[in-house]
C-alpha cells in the first residue's frame, strides 16, 4: 500500500472519515505519521475553540475580580480558585461523571457526556480561569499615569475601559497569555486519557501515539512523531500570537516594545 | 472495621456509611493518599537536584556542556508533559533492561528488538520475574519518581537559571574584588542569594507538581484516581455487601476538594516562606518589610 493511499485512508480517521479498522501489525512509518497527524485535528479543535471562547469569559472574570463590589468579586475569585487549584485531570473525570448522571434526569445533557462537547466545556472553563488570573494581574499593573491621562482627557466609564484600560491590559498580559495558549494546546492531550471515552477509536494525537507505542512496545517512533507535531503547532501559535502582539504594541517606540518570551508551562 | 458491621443489610443511614467508608477497599484508597505524599516528598528534592545540575550545566563556560543543559531545558519544556510521562516510563524501563542485558548476557545470540517484541535474557529482567508483587509495584513507583524528576527538573533548571542571573552583578563583582575565585563566588555569594528570586517560580512549580500527581494513574500506579474509579462504580448486591449506584461523581468531587485544600495550604505556606526569605533583601518585598518594621 503506498503512502498516498494510507493518507487517503487514514488522514481523516479521527473524525470518522475513511478506513474504519486501524492497522493491526506491520506498522509503517507512514501509517504512524498519518494517524497521529489525523489525531492532531482533535487537539486543534479543542485548543482553538476553548481558547477563543475562553478569551471572552476570561476578560469578564478579570474585570469582575478587580471590581469593588463583593457580589462581583467573590464568584469570580472562587471560579478562578476552583479551576486553578485542582488538577485538570481530576476536573475531566469529575465533569464526565457529572454529565453522565445529569444525562439520566435531563436528556439535554446527552451530548455533554461525549468528548467533543463535554471536554470542550471543561477546557473552556479551565483556560478562562487561568487567563483571567493573567488578565487580572495585567489589570493591576496598568501604569497609573495612563489612567490619569485618560481622566484628564475626559474619558470615563465604558469609553475609558474600552479605549484605554482594556487595550493596555491586553498588551501587558499578552506574553503570559501566549504561554497560556501553548499550555492549553498541550493540555488537550489529556482529553482521551481521562474519563471521556473515544468512540470507535477516534482519538487525539496522543491516543494514536499511545496505541502505536503499546502495539509495537517501542516508544522511540510514535512519541517523537507526536513531539514533532506539537513543536510545529507551538510554532504556529507563537507566530499568530506574535502578530497580535505586534498590533497591540504598534503605538510604542521601537525599543520599548515588549518581546514575546515563550515560557510554556506544564500540567495544570 | 466496627463490630456492628458484620451484617451490612440491617444497617442504614450514618452507621451504614461508617461501615461503607471503612471497607478494605476504602482502606486502599486511604493508603493511596500517603503514596501521593510520598511521591511529592521524593520528587521535590530530586527535581530540585536535577534542576540545579541542569542550571549549572546551562550556565557553564564549557560550550558543549552549556548546550546539553540548554537543550535539556528546551526539549522537555516544548513537548506536552503527558507524552513525556508515557514515553519515559517505557523508555527508562527498556534502557535499564538493555544495559543489564549487555552486561550480564554478552553472548546472547538474538537481537533484543524482534519486530514488535522487546526480548532480553531472563537475568536482565527488572525486577526479576520471581520477585514478589510489592517489588514490582515499588519498581513502577520508582520509575514514576524518576520520570517526574526528569520532567520537573527541566522546569526547575529554567527557574534557577533565571534566578542565578537575577542576583545583582555588583554582589559578584564585590566577591571578585575580595579575591574569591569563581567557585567560591558561586557557592558563597550566588547560591545563598538566588533563592529569594527563585522562590516565586519554585512555588508555582510546586503547585503544578501537586496538580500533576493524578498522572500517576497514567503510569499504572494504583493511586487515588484509580481507587476513586474502582470504588465509585455501580455495585450490585450480588458482588458487594454495600450495593450502590454509580457514585464516581462524588468520589471525584472528593478528590477535587482534597486537591483544592492541599493547594490552598501550600499557597499560605509559600506566602509565609517568601516573607521570611525577603527579610533584608534588596528587593521591593524586602523594602516593604523594612518599612513595616520601622
Amino acid at each position: 500500500m503506498s503512502c498516498w493511499q494510507t493518507i487517503q485512508d487514514y488522514g481523516l480517521r479521527s473524525i470518522g472519515i475513511g478506513e474504519r479498522l486501524l492497522p493491526r501489525d506491520g506498522f509503517t512509518l507512514c501509517e504512524q505519521i498519518t494517524l497521529i497527524g489525523s489525531g492532531m485535528l482533535w487537539n486543534i479543535y479543542f485548543g482553538t475553540l476553548a481558547l477563543v471562547a475562553g478569551f471572552f469569559l476570561a476578560n469578564l472574570l478579570a474585570v469582575a475580580k478587580a471590581a469593588p463590589s463583593r457580589w462581583a468579586r467573590k464568584p469570580a475569585e472562587w471560579f478562578i480558585f476552583v479551576f486553578r487549584g485542582s488538577p485538570l485531570f481530576v476536573q475531566f473525570f469529575f465533569a464526565y461523571f457529572l454529565f453522565l448522571s445529569l444525562k439520566q434526569s435531563f436528556p439535554i445533557f446527552t451530548p455533554f457526556a461525549s468528548a467533543w462537547l463535554g471536554a470542550l466545556v471543561v477546557l473552556f472553563f479551565n483556560t478562562a480561569a487561568y487567563s483571567a488570573e493573567i488578565f487580572y494581574g495585567a489589570l493591576r499593573s496598568i501604569p497609573k499615569g495612563d489612567v490619569e491621562a485618560a481622566d484628564a482627557y475626559g474619558f470615563s466609564g465604558w469609553p475609558r475601559f474600552r479605549r484605554i484600560i482594556w487595550p493596555t491590559m491586553l498588551r501587558l498580559g499578552w506574553p503570559a497569555y501566549t504561554n497560556e495558549a501553548i499550555f492549553l494546546f498541550h493540555a488537550t492531550v489529556l482529553v482521551f486519557f481521562s474519563g471521556f471515552p473515544s468512540r470507535q477509536q477516534r482519538g487525539d494525537a496522543l491516543y494514536y501515539a499511545n496505541y502505536f507505542a503499546d502495539k509495537t512496545f517501542n516508544p522511540f517512533v510514535a512519541y517523537p512523531i507526536l513531539a514533532g507535531y506539537f513543536i510545529l503547532l507551538t510554532l504556529v501559535v507563537i507566530a499568530i500570537f506574535g502578530l497580535i502582539n505586534r498590533r497591540l504594541n504598534r503605538h510604542l517606540p521601537q525599543e520599548a516594545r515588549r518581546k514575546l518570551r515563550i515560557r510554556p508551562n506544564l500540567i495544570r | 472495621m466496627f463490630s456492628y458491621c458484620t451484617d451490612p443489610e440491617t444497617l442504614s443511614g450514618l452507621s451504614w456509611l461508617s461501615c461503607y467508608l471503612t471497607t478494605g477497599k476504602h482502606m486502599s484508597l486511604y493508603y493511596a493518599v500517603p503514596t501521593v505524599l510520598l511521591l511529592l516528598a521524593l520528587t521535590a528534592p530530586l527535581a530540585l537536584g536535577v534542576g540545579f545540575l541542569g542550571a549549572m550545566a546551562a550556565r557553564a563556560r564549557f560550550a558543549p556542556l552549556s548546550w546539553v543543559g540548554k537543550s535539556y531545558i528546551a526539549i522537555v519544556r516544548g513537548v506536552p508533559d503527558v507524552a513525556f510521562f508515557l514515553f519515559f516510563v517505557i523508555a527508562l524501563d527498556q534502557a535499564l533492561e538493555w544495559l543489564l542485558h549487555k552486561a550480564r548476557c554478552p553472548d546472547w545470540p538474538e537481537p533484543v528488538r524482534q519486530g514488535n517484541d522487546f526480548v532480553v535474557c531472563s537475568a536482565a529482567k527488572i525486577p526479576p520475574g520471581t520477585a514478589p508483587q510489592w517489588i514490582h509495584e515499588s519498581y513502577g513507583f520508582m520509575l514514576a519518581v524518576v520520570t517526574f524528576a526528569i520532567v520537573f527538573g527541566a522546569f526547575v533548571a529554567n527557574v534557577l537559571f533565571g534566578a542565578m542571573r537575577a542576583v545583582p552583578r555588583a554582589q559578584l563583582e564585590t566577591a571578585a574584588a575580595y579575591g574569591m575565585n569563581t567557585r567560591q563566588t558561586f557557592w558563597r555569594i550566588l547560591v545563598p542569594q538566588m533563592w529569594v528570586y527563585a522562590l516565586p517560580g519554585l512555588g508555582n512549580l510546586w503547585m503544578v507538581l501537586i496538580k500533576a500527581t493524578p498522572l500517576l494513574f497514567l503510569l499504572g500506579v494504583e493511586d487515588i484516581v484509580y481507587w476513586a474509579r474502582e470504588l465509585g462504580g455501580a455495585k450490585t448486591a450480588r458482588f458487594s455487601d454495600y450495593p450502590h449506584p454509580d457514585w464516581r461523581m462524588w468520589y471525584f468531587l472528593g478528590l477535587l476538594v482534597f486537591y483544592l485544600i492541599f493547594t490552598r495550604i501550600s499557597e499560605i505556606f509559600l506566602e509565609r516562606l517568601m516573607q521570611r526569605l525577603s527579610h533584608g533583601q534588596a528587593t521591593t518585598g524586602g523594602e516593604a518589610l523594612r518599612k513595616a518594621d520601622a
